[in-house]
């Protein structure tokens, strides 16, 4: 069983958010996840550092922090800021639930972080910051791949 | 790379690019709806053929010309979107304001 560790610090700006999902998928590659998998991961983290950048420090910039832990074939996934945090926590996870609607946002980025990954955790105090943990098993077989797809066909199919 | 937008009667066709993130929706809603606002648009095309990831910075989009244009009857449609840019649609609910096509 192989571990592995990295920890990433970066300026809170859009332009480190292709950055931020290029090198969580880099570091998770020798894990041999598959396409669908990586680009989950993807979006997660992009979600997450998104969020960092517009609610966490409202665009105003600050340092983001990424830790990753492989241990086998799981992966967790820490995404941390010390911006404005979140004063209800789960209200903000709820689905469409936004506080910036007058900036195009859809309120779906948690739902997805939650969609995409096994696992989501939340931690938050208003002043303080956030702190989102997500975790993730990588490297399913391709015949369960198979299976998962052919679920999913038959459920749009009708 | 940048997304294309053009005019072809009345509807407004977007390419979007090969990345959709925070980075650069915000300025593909802004140039989208200087279109709206100066031409006479009634429908808007989301093109994803060339696009390889996307996050709920897309959704915010498409839900974005959706309110300026629906209150004068326009839809908005969504054109070749591969499987996980479809799971995003769906998981948000899309395919009830947004006419997913092939
Ligand atoms: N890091 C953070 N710091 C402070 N507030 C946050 C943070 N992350 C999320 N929030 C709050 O939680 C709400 C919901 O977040 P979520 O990502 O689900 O939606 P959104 O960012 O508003 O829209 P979308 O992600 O679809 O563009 C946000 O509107 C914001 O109020
Ligand atoms: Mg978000």
């Amino acid at each position: 069983m192989n571990n592995n560790e990295m920890k990433l610090e970066f300026d809170a700006i859009s332009e480190n958010e292709g950055f931020a999902r290029v090198a969580v998928a880099a570091f998770i590659t020798p894990l041999n996840p598959t396409l669908e998998e990586i680009n989950d991961v993807k979006t997660a983290v992009s979600e997450a550092v998104t969020n960092a950048i517009i609610h966490g420090y409202e665009e105003k910039g600050g340092k983001i922090t990424i830790r990753c832990h492989i241990s086998g074939d799981f992966l967790t996934l820490i995404v941390e800021d010390k911006g404005k945090g979140i004063e209800d926590i789960d209200k903000a996870m709820e689905p469409l639930f936004t506080t910036r609607p007058d900036m195009d946002r859809s309120g779906m980025g948690f739902a997805f972080m939650e969609a995409f990954m096994d696992n989501l955790e939340v931690e938050s105090k208003p002043g303080e910051g956030c702190r989102i943990i997500m975790e993730k098993k990588l490297g399913l077989s391709p015949w369960i791949e198979q299976e998962e797809e052919t679920v999913r066909e038959s459920i749009h199919s009708r | 790379m940048v997304e294309e937008m053009k005019v072809e009667k009345e509807y407004l066709m977007i390419k979007m690019p090969e990345e959709i993130d925070h980075h650069n929706s915000v300025e593909i809603g802004k140039r989208a709806d200087r279109f709206i606002l100066s031409e006479k648009i009634e429908h808007v095309v989301f093109d994803f053929e060339k696009t390889r990831f996307m996050d709920s910075s897309g959704i915010g989009i498409l839900i974005g010309r959706y309110k300026r244009i629906s209150c004068f009857g326009g839809k908005v449609f969504a054109v070749h979107a591969d499987r996980q840019i479809k799971r995003l649609l769906l998981l948000s609910g899309l395919e009830k304001i947004v006419e997913i096509m092939d």
